[in-house]
């Protein structure tokens, strides 16, 4: 819809000063958030900005590179138990520790994705599906992470224990500062990597791998650099994730995890950030906290469980959420196929040429 | 012991090809992975149980009448949620099948709930016969494989013989040249999807009574059933049932000596598969139009 003129168009970060004025009164509203909203709200907002860094990373590579992947539970999982271990076993201050979880996940990334060079479709699909379960039960069956039981991560410390330097963040509100943090600067940089050479060359890796490799893109470097990046942010975001939780199990990292990071990237939008922002944001709310307790949900609460007392069952109430979920993903492809970043550009098409 | 071993193997393996089947028949007219399938079966055996449980009626009109069901719900996937859809990616149709899969999920945790339940078959497990001394066999094994092959005969002359049969394979190869010599493409998918569905419901009966019936219990064999379709090529039926037995024999000589690695070693030899022939070990190459 905008017409770059130049180069120097394309690759700036704000489009105009009027993006920069309301992007900087956004930063300041979600600095100040804590002033002004209940402390039981920072539990999920903590888990929205881990969802969304990772579904901007999975974003990466299933918008821009055009891969699928629905193992990314997987390296989700790696994050989580890298990160916790390196603290735990290691003694290693989390600052280090988390970085490094997000490298150990982008190395499993760049071993997946030597088998995707060669695959795609339904046969990457199974391969990265497989890849999942495979971390799945890794973990759950050595003893050294902690099994079937879990294990119980340390509280986060930012500063540096062994130099007397500690900084503890005990409440969810000082969590949510680090990871704000931690995101607004891995979705600068996912902005900035699309416009660079490497992000232009997924982009041309997504609509033709064959005609990329004619242009000179080495898919070999490409695809695995790929997988690597979304794998890191992956990574990332599971490290936040364990020290948000304080203590897991190999449970919540299943299949059904992947399948909903997919559904974020989806509904938000593909090769979008924006896109993945608002999916991951839309559906960790539906996911976590509106259809967490459907029999309290407001107006249509008391209605479901009449339903289900007459014909089904309450016990099985719990399972709305996946019907409303399912629902959503099916009616996005079929009526927004570009997600909720389509709707948005219609919003500003509208507005933008108002009258007519 | 060995011959026990390769006995089981190859009983649930053809429980697997059964399944994966289905998945076949449905790729290879309409190249859409379905990933539904499982919650598919899995809510017509459902319905089967409620039936048998709830108006007790004797099992064979259970099973007629789960058999209908089965149809009518794959052809109304299709109808609903595939159709609408106006040129979908690859990924778009993934997704699509995967939200069905999550709301067929939810609709039978809603109706049945999350505890398990038993399902019997008139072929029991505990029936069984030692045609060689050593080996047992059971009655339930021996009605999979003669299900498999009625349904591989079944297969091959409906593919071969019938004008319907010819009509999927055409559609399959080229859409609008079937479209222009007349075929009405979407009945032929509708159809597709419905008998798909029918050998889904019949494998995930099998499986039902093999374990207990609980709403996710279809997750785990869909997915090994898929391993199998992917190992034989996606795309041809005796490949399907091919590699359903390989992975069944892996599996159960693997899982007898290493327990606790059996759930991921059928996936393990899957992804090195994959990296010797990319397109499964029937298939004919892979060839991309640019």
């Amino acid at each position: 819809m905008d017409v770059k003129r130049d180069y120097y168009e394309d690759i700036q970060l704000l489009e105009s000063k009027v993006v920069l004025l309301w992007s900087a009164a956004f930063l300041l509203f979600l600095f100040t958030l804590p002033f002004y909203l209940p402390k039981y709200y920072f539990y999920l907002l903590n888990l929205m900005m881990i969802h969304i860094i990772l579904a901007v990373g999975l974003n990466i590579l299933v918008g821009y590179t055009g891969q699928i992947s629905l193992g990314h539970a997987g390296f989700f999982a790696i994050g989580a138990y890298g990160a916790a271990l390196l603290v735990i076993k290691l003694q290693m201050p989390f600052m280090f520790a988390l970085p490094l979880a997000g490298f150990i996940a982008a190395f499993f990334g760049f071993i997946l994705g030597l088998p995707a060079l060669r695959l795609e479709g339904p046969y990457l699909s199974i391969a990265t599906l497989g890849f999942g379960l495979t971390v799945l039960q890794v973990i759950g069956h050595l003893d050294f992470f902690g099994g079937r039981t879990g294990i119980q991560v340390p509280p986060l410390d930012i500063g540096v224990p062994q130099l007397g330097l500690s900084f503890i963040l005990e409440t969810d509100m000082g969590k949510y500062y680090l990871i704000l943090i931690v995101t607004i600067l891995l979705v600068i940089a996912a902005r900035n990597l699309m416009k660079t050479r490497v992000g232009r060359a997924f982009v041309a890796i997504r609509d033709s791998d064959i005609a990329a490799e004619v242009i000179g893109v080495n898919l070999t470097i490409y695809k695995t650099l790929s997988f690597a990046i979304s794998a890191f942010y992956a990574g990332i975001a599971g490290g936040l994730f364990g020290f948000i939780l304080g203590f897991f199990n190999p449970e919540p990292f299943n299949l059904i995890l992947s399948i909903i990071f997919l559904v974020m990237i989806v509904v938000g939008g593909l090769g979008s950030i924006l896109g993945a922002i608002l999916g991951a944001t839309v559906i960790t709310y539906l996911q976590f906290s509106l259809l967490k307790n459907v029999k309290e949900m407001p107006y249509i609460g008391d209605f479901l469980v009449a339903i289900s007392s007459r014909w089904l069952t309450v016990v099985g109430l719990e399972n709305f959420n996946s019907i409303i979920l399912g629902l959503i993903m099916i009616g996005i492809i079929i009526f927004e196929p570009l997600g909720m970043y389509g709707i948005w550009l219609r919003i500003k098409k509208y507005w933008r040429t108002w009258p007519f | 012991m060995f011959g026990q071993l390769i006995v089981e193997g190859l009983s649930i393996g053809a429980c697997y090809a059964l399944f994966g089947i289905a998945v076949v028949i449905i790729y290879k007219t309409s190249e859409v992975v379905n990933f539904a399938q499982g919650e598919m079966a899995m809510l017509s055996t459902f319905i089967a149980y409620h039936i048998l449980t709830y108006y007790q009626y004797p099992f064979w009109v259970a099973f007629v009448m789960t058999m209908v069901f089965s149809i009518l719900l794959g052809m109304f996937i299709e109808f609903a949620f595939l159709r609408p859809a106006k040129q979908p990616t690859l990924l778009g149709m993934i997704v699509i099948t995967l939200g069905a899969e999550m709301l067929l999920m939810g609709v039978a945790g809603w109706k049945w709930g999350a505890e398990q339940k038993e399902f019997t078959l008139p072929f029991s497990f505990q029936v069984t016969h030692e045609p060689v001394p050593g080996v047992v066999i059971s009655d339930w094994a021996m009605a999979v494989f003669a299900t498999v092959i009625c349904v591989m005969v079944f297969l091959y002359v409906f593919f071969k013989y019938t004008k319907l049969g010819v009509a999927m394979r055409a559609t399959q190869q080229n859409r609008q040249a079937a479209k222009i010599m007349g075929i009405r493409v979407e009945r032929v998918f509708s159809l597709a999807w419905g008998f798909s569905s029918l050998i889904g419901a019949l494998a995930a009966m099998f499986f039902a009574a093999r374990s207990t019936l609980d709403p996710a219990f279809m997750m785990e064999p869909f997915l090994r059933a898929f391993a199998a379709a992917v190992l034989g090529g996606l795309m041809s039926i005796p490949g399907v049932v091919i590699g359903g037995e390989i992975l069944g024999l892996i599996e159960n000589l693997f899982g007898y000596f290493w327990p606790e690695w059996k759930p991921i070693v059928a996936f393990l030899v899957i992804i090195v598969v994959l990296c010797i022939r990319p397109s499964g070990l029937f298939a004919k190459h892979y060839v991309k139009k640019v």
